[in-house]
């Protein structure tokens, strides 16, 4: 009989798991819009509002999805995780506290601006807001990952009657593990957000898509995957080396190290078998992990068997891990061949086209993957060394969280086919729809914009949202 | 001024604060989305409708978001107990919230044959977030007895709190509104009016009944010639609107916004007269505002947030519903 323990844990997996989606894309693709914005008020250009005026809509859809999932989590916590809050409540609470106060409300508030008001504000308002909405999402990063941080490296607290007690909140914040996270998540983000764009646009293209709008975005995208995918593998191997400092029971499983040894090899394959405490069919390079992790060829590395009982489960770290690893260096050389090959102007081959839109999702992928080695990886501890996951759990009965846990893969499920069916869909109206666009400034100085189809609109119905309103 | 008596005060004040400010506007779009006509012929009525809310419903929600967070900042046991006593309601409400606040965004994106399913959606998940809050808020008022009085008194505060937003919502349509849709807003607004007015009264006569402390509080002789002031208040605003809506729409469109302001006036002298009935309990008949109260020092860090935030928040609050004011017929959702 599955228990209650195990319900919300996978309920809260599920959840988080559908939620990260949406926000990994959207902290980025604010910042991709928002310079698709600022590259047309400099230049004047209408490719560059085509561009913008394509991807807010599905900024919008990506943000809403992100927003009603984000309000499941805020709940969870006090439904399924009670003894989260009554111990590190203290903590955690005014971190979220001002994830909502200075995040949430500025990107909510300002997108609506930025999705409605473009005929209502001057243009530089309407840039503004972009801008607002961007650092908005940003800011929403960077608190939920300082409490994320603290639970894997908590720092600045004392523990009196067992409940956490701040001693110091810039240590709180800035524990350990916080700028490295922090660094790795939002150039995560940046890669995710760099494939969908060149993604979605690549597909454009290989449907028949004569504009210049998906080819200007496709450049953008890939351009920005070629800078940050290096950049992720130096950031990501300071991320590690910050890990084994302060988590090495999760480097141990990473690596798939069952007992202390000098010069252990980097593990490109294997299968790891907990009940035996061994690796079968292991593939590796020889003292690579000690190399990469200490500097040193014959460096020690602590295995597994120093944290007797207080290790996490090997397979999903190791294969997450590796999962991680092998998208990431596949986007990078991806992303470079793309950026050499579209080198002063010239159009991507079909081959290119075929393998960047076949990776629209791989940031997803990979950043799942991530996640799932460095939350697995902090099992059993909720929060390393002060509160176990066991311990927090709900007094719900099991049937409640079923229930509520089916409910949610239900919703999620259908959610998750309706948002990359609806892709599909845009990307699709979006070639076929002739459409006639002109920019024109009106008397009082505001940006208006008037989308004129050849059938269906009249001028009249201007409430009415034309079926092909994409560019 | 700022020890560990006062702050847990300023922080259920807060709290207050957040849940009508939620109340007043995610009411009146979830009370949108409830008066959703679904015939066929109605489709530029939806339209007009979900485009009178489409820039203001995420900012809305998120008023949820700081209530719940500021519970579970300022009173981590409250937030405890609370939650994991609604956890099938809540878990309701937010299948709720999830479909509606999709369906927005997917009706508009949506294969034009799929967009009447969308907005069923949109419909259905606006009834069952409402139904879910007026089942919780009836739940919290009966201390979480999950017996057959109190499902019974939380049902119909179920379809009191769903008469309630539809009134507010109602009230916003005329406000956003012209014509026919105008006209027939009225009419909604009207009638969930009297609704609610049912609604409240059978929630005030239940209340003390079942809860002596309530009973004792209302009627403690001298400040029930005060406090007795808020129900007052609250009949005369009830009938003041009643009567102002027989007479709308008026010439040149006056009074158009007065219903709307009419309708929150109403909700906050029910939260207060809900919060007069139990402060200093956060959770009724078990646990008070102190016991539940988090460290001191944590209340001290995000209050100083707060106090220098939250004007900021409702500055830029007040800018969005400046540039959306008037008619919401020429938005579109993009």
């Amino acid at each position: 009989m599955l228990d209650t323990l195990i319900l919300s844990r996978v309920q809260f997996a599920a959840n988080i798991s559908f939620h990260i989606l949406f926000p990994t894309i959207t902290i980025a693709l604010c910042w991709i819009v928002f310079f698709f914005k600022l590259r047309y008020d400099q230049t004047q250009n209408p490719v560059w509002m085509r561009a913008y005026r394509f991807w807010i809509k599905i900024l919008a859809l990506t943000f809403a999805l992100g927003v009603v999932s984000g309000i499941t989590m805020s709940f969870q916590f006090g439904t399924n995780w009670p003894g989260f809050m009554e111990t590190v409540g203290n903590i955690a609470g005014p971190l979220l506290g001002y994830e909502v106060l200075t995040a949430f409300f500025l990107e909510a508030t300002f997108l609506g601006i930025m999705l409605f008001g473009i005929n209502r504000v001057p243009s530089k308002v309407h840039t503004f807001s972009a801008l607002m909405v961007a650092i908005g999402t940003t800011l929403s990063a960077f608190w939920i990952l300082a409490l994320n941080s603290w639970m894997h490296t908590p720092a600045g607290y004392e523990m009196i009657d067992g409940v956490a007690h701040v001693t110091s909140w810039w240590e709180v914040i800035f524990n350990p593990s916080f700028p490295y996270r922090l660094a790795h998540m939002l150039i995560a983000s940046g890669l995710t957000a760099a494939f969908f764009v060149a993604g979605i646009s690549a597909y454009r293209i290989r449907l028949g898509d004569p504009k210049k709008a998906p080819r200007l975005a496709l450049k953008t995208g890939l351009i920005v995957a070629a800078i940050l995918a290096p950049l992720q593998a130096f950031v990501g191997d300071l991320h590690g080396l910050n890990t084994l400092e302060h988590q090495p029971e999760k480097i141990a499983a990473v690596e798939g190290i069952w007992h202390t040894e000098k010069g252990a090899p980097l593990l490109l394959f294997a299968v790891p078998d907990g009940e035996a405490k061994t690796n079968h069919f292991a593939v590796g390079i020889p003292k690579g992990a000690s190399l990469i992790l200490t500097h040193e060829l014959d460096g020690e590395l602590q295995g597994l068997n120093e944290f007797e009982g207080q290790h996490p489960p090997v397979a999903p770290a190791f294969f997450g891990f590796r999962i991680m690893v092998g998208i990431g260096f596949l986007m990078w050389l991806v992303a470079w061949v793309a950026s050499y090959q579209l080198r002063n102007g010239r159009e991507a081959s079909p081959l290119l086209l075929r393998v960047v839109s076949f990776m629209t999702f791989s940031g997803w992928i990979s950043t799942l993957a991530g996640w799932y080695v460095t939350e697995i990886g902090r099992q059993p501890w909720l929060v390393t060394g002060v509160l176990k996951t066991a311990d927090a759990v709900t007094p719900v009965p099991p049937s409640h969280v079923g229930l509520s846990l089916t409910l949610y893969l239900l919703v999620y499920a259908f959610l998750l086919w309706a948002y990359i069916h609806t892709l599909r869909l845009m990307a699709r109206k979006s070639v076929t729809v002739e459409e006639f666009e002109t920019a024109t400034r009106s008397l009082d100085g505001s940006l208006s914009h008037e989308l004129e189809l050849t059938s269906e609109t009249s001028t009249t119905d201007i409430n009415h949202t034309p079926k092909g309103a994409n560019s | 001024m700022m020890d560990a008596h006062t702050l847990p005060i300023i922080f259920v004040a807060l709290t207050g604060l957040a849940v009508v400010v939620y109340a007043i506007l995610d009411g009146y779009d979830l009370g949108v989305g409830i008066l959703l006509p679904m015939d066929d012929r109605e489709e530029a009525d939806r339209d007009t409708m979900i485009a009178s809310i489409g820039p203001f419903w995420d900012a809305n929600e998120t008023w949820l978001v700081l209530a719940i967070g500021l519970l579970l900042i300022a009173f981590p046991a409250a937030h405890s107990v609370v939650l994991t006593h609604l956890y099938l309601p809540v878990a309701i409400m937010l299948i709720g919230l999830i479909m509606r606040g999709v369906a927005f965004d997917f009706r508009a994106k949506a294969a034009i044959d799929h967009k009447l399913a969308w907005d069923r959606c949109f419909k259905m998940g606006s009834l069952l977030t409402t139904f879910s809050q007026g089942f919780m808020l009836g739940m919290y008022v009966m201390g979480f007895q999950y017996d057959w009085p109190s499902v019974l008194f939380a049902t119909l505060s179920a379809f009191g709190v769903t008469a309630a937003y539809s009134y507010i919502g109602g009230a916003w349509l005329i406000m956003k509104t012209e014509g026919e849709l105008q006209k027939q807003a009225v009419r909604w607004t009207r009638n969930s009016g009297r609704a609610t007015f049912i609604g409240v009264v059978a929630v005030s006569l239940v209340n003390p009944m079942v809860n002596p402390g309530v009973f004792n509080r209302w009627f403690e002789f001298p400040l029930v010639m005060f406090v007795l002031l808020i129900p007052a208040l609250c009949f005369f605003a009830f009938i003041f609107n009643d009567v102002l809506l027989a007479r709308l729409p008026k010439q040149n469109d006056r009074h158009c916004w007065l219903p709307f302001l009419m309708v929150i006036a109403i909700f906050i002298l029910c939260f207060s007269a809900l919060g007069f009935s139990f402060f200093p309990e956060i959770v009724p008949g078990q646990m008070t505002i102190w016991q539940a109260a988090s460290a001191p020092e944590s209340l001290r860090f995000i209050l100083w947030g707060a106090i220098v935030v939250i004007p900021v928040i409702l500055m830029y609050t007040a800018f969005s519903y400046k540039i959306f004011h008037g008619k919401a017929t020429e938005l579109h959702y993009h």
